[in-house]
């Protein structure tokens, strides 16, 4: 058996075993939803990392560091700094106002039905799409980290899969934070010595290392080429460059405060004041993190270099076989653990926001109207659904195979997140006038706007040339209709025009009546939704 | 609450009466006077970044300490601009806790208010 599979499995058995733990405290929807809204501000925080950093962010930004420089960089500050639209405007309201869901802050003022019905629509998008993204790119990764020990790609996404299932049928919402918290502390730790062992390559000196940066040497097409990787301008070329780092900046800024998963776990915590303390101490770790990813990305770019990891697996590849560099196979297989965990705590988060959504907004709200027809139908239907959500994305995920581009699919969560929810929970909670036509042709738009935009977009339309085979072809084979892979700067207002207009040409009186219910509750937290006991 | 959506004889809820009160305006104002400068720094801060490097790429290549450049000294200060703000912010809703304690202990005791004035 190999070193990562030992690892692997270690962190299986430490994961299973919370999950019997939280399993007997999941009793009950408050504690299967929300974990009793008990988890203190700490843990919500590290958690609220856990949950966020993906393994596009740990391998990903390492890998788009590593190969394109300093242009990778700007994705780690966005990544950020966009927790300041969550700490600033999103957290404490969504804690005083709602329940489980972000629709059940958009329902107070509004007809519930149809508001939750899209509200639901556009959570299952955002995270089935970026559930969908994770698994492949697990699938792979996993594939590649195991190579040898007879685990290929299929039975890697049916693994992954069955975890999160189990995590979340099983465990709840109690048992997801605390694989979130476990792999965010493994992770930083990870990071932390990683980014110690590359500083001590160059003698503990700044100046050697930035030095370093400064001539990168690979080859390109044959030919050996030497860059300052410190240099913006290896990935965002002119003519469009420079509007799509602005277009993923507005993605980033707006969208993380729209991601379901991210926001169900303000709901964890007793009040606002946990839920805005939690922020930060999110900001805290996700923060050094992404500063981190300086040692991580550009120290393999000069200890390892472009070519080595190119022929090893690509740029995903490149923080693993840093470790490897670095201090040899037990470190390496340290690393590839670290990665699994990461996956299985981001997939886990998404999982049960979505079937949070699906059990409390459309079959309890609008199907039945609000009403559970039995105690306890709400978790039994959230766990039924578990089942089905997980079961689609594995069956997706071998599907579309570990070639396809899937990379879209993040940028199109995140441009959902922020064309379509973040602004009508910004309008619910801010805008007297704002109603119930409003909402849903805000969220409407805003979904159409970023699937079209993503559709006609470079990333699945484009014209390439006959050896291009299989997977890697695009959807639609003419010129990219819309030049941008990041739809934001163009979403994103249409997400707000949708909303405006729908309300400005229709007239629903109760939405502005009861419009000082909910600030009074958003902003005090007067009747907030209470802790329980387990 | 159990008289919270009931209208009394004016036609105002509890929710109404709050909203309308001293004290909510007072939250409210507190509030803004410091959300509202810390978004908009933010963003403009934020996206200076992007512009910048976009737009202005040799500008930003400019060395100012050994290798390093104004590009990736922009990028890493935002770290630091995002931890100030929420420092502060912390710290500033210390005084939205306080008044929201006060207006909720009002609204669920209405004799308690009536004393006050």
């Amino acid at each position: 058996m190999s070193a990562p599979l030992i690892m692997f499995l270690i962190f299986i058995a430490i994961t299973l075993a919370v999950t019997y733990w939280a399993s007997k405290r999941s009793a009950g929807a408050s504690a299967y939803f929300a974990a009793g809204r008990q988890i203190k501000s700490w843990q919500n925080g590290v958690a609220v990392a856990g949950d966020y950093m993906s393994a596009a962010s740990f391998l990903g930004i390492a890998g788009i560091i590593a190969f394109q420089g300093y242009d990778g960089f700007m994705f780690s500050v966005g990544w950020l700094v966009a927790y300041l639209t969550v700490l600033l405007v999103i957290a404490e309201p969504l804690r005083n106002a709602g329940k489980y869901t972000m629709a059940d802050v958009l329902a107070y003022r509004m007809k519930p039905r149809p508001v939750r019905a899209m509200a639901a629509l556009s959570t299952l998008t955002v995270s089935t799409f970026y559930m969908i993204a994770q698994m492949v790119g697990a699938g792979a990764l996993v594939a590649l980290l195991l190579k040898g020990s007879g685990i290929g790609y299929n039975q890697a996404v049916i693994g992954v899969g069955l975890l999160m299932i189990v995590y979340v049928v099983f465990g709840g919402m109690l048992a997801t934070t605390w694989v979130q918290i476990i792999k965010a502390i493994l992770l930083m730790a990870g990071t932390f010595l990683l980014s110690i062992l590359v500083m001590s390559h160059f003698h503990f000196s700044f100046g050697e290392f930035f030095g370093a940066i400064g001539h990168v040497t690979y080859h390109d097409k044959g030919q050996e080429v030497v860059k300052d990787f410190l240099q913006p301008g290896l990935r965002y070329k002119p003519p469009y460059g420079p509007l799509e780092l602005i277009s993923l900046g507005l993605a980033l800024i707006f969208g993380t405060a729209g991601l379901p998963h991210i926001l169900v776990r303000f709901y964890t915590v007793p009040d606002a004041k946990t839920a805005r303390h939690s922020v930060v101490w999110a900001m805290a770790l996700i923060g050094t993190f992404y500063i981190m990813t300086t040692f991580l990305g550009f120290g393999a770019a000069t200890i390892v270099g472009r070519d080595f990891i190119g022929r090893n697996g690509g740029t995903n590849m490149s923080a693993p076989l840093l470790a490897q560099a670095l201090a040899g196979d037990i470190f390496f297989a340290f690393i590839c653990a670290i990665a699994f965990a990461t996956i299985l705590a981001v997939v886990a988060g998404l999982t049960i926001s979505a079937t949070t959504s699906f059990a409390h907004d459309f079959w309890t709200n609008v199907i039945h109207k609000g009403t559970e027809r039995k105690p306890g139908e709400e978790v039994r239907v959230a766990r039924i659904s578990a089942f089905v959500v997980g079961g689609a994305a594995i069956t997706i995920a071998i599907l579309l195979g570990p070639t396809a581009n899937v990379a879209f699919l993040v940028a199109l969560a995140f441009a959902v997140a922020a064309s379509a929810n973040l602004p009508v929970i910004v309008f619910s909670i801010f805008w007297r006038r704002f109603n119930t036509t409003g909402a849903v042709a805000g969220l409407a738009v805003g979904l159409i706007a970023s699937i079209g935009l993503i559709l006609v977009g470079p990333s699945l339309m484009g014209l390439d040339p006959q050896t291009v085979t299989g997977a890697a072809r695009h959807l639609f084979q003419a010129k990219p209709w819309f030049p941008l892979e990041n739809p934001g700067i163009l979403s994103i207002p249409l997400g707000f025009l949708g909303a405006i207009l729908g309300t400005l040409l229709s007239h629903e009186p109760s939405s502005t009546h009861k419009f000082n219910e909910l600030l009074v509750r958003s902003n005090t937290g007067l009747g907030a939704e209470k802790a329980t006991t387990h | 609450m159990p008289d919270a959506v009931k209208p009394d004889k004016n036609g105002q809820t509890m929710w109404d009466r709050v909203a309308e009160s001293e004290e909510f305006r007072d939250l409210m104002a507190t509030k803004k006077i410091f959300i509202i400068p810390a978004f908009v720094f933010f963003l403009v801060y934020y996206f200076l970044l992007p512009i910048l490097v976009g737009y202005a790429p040799q500008f930003m290549s400019i060395k100012v300490w050994g290798n390093v450049n104004l590009a990736y000294l922009f990028a890493l200060s935002q770290f630091f601009m995002a931890w100030t703000i929420a420092g502060l912010y912390v710290k500033a809703g210390d005084d939205f806790d306080r008044i929201s304690k006060d207006i909720i202990g009002k609204a669920l005791d209405p004799e308690r208010a009536k004393g006050d004035k």
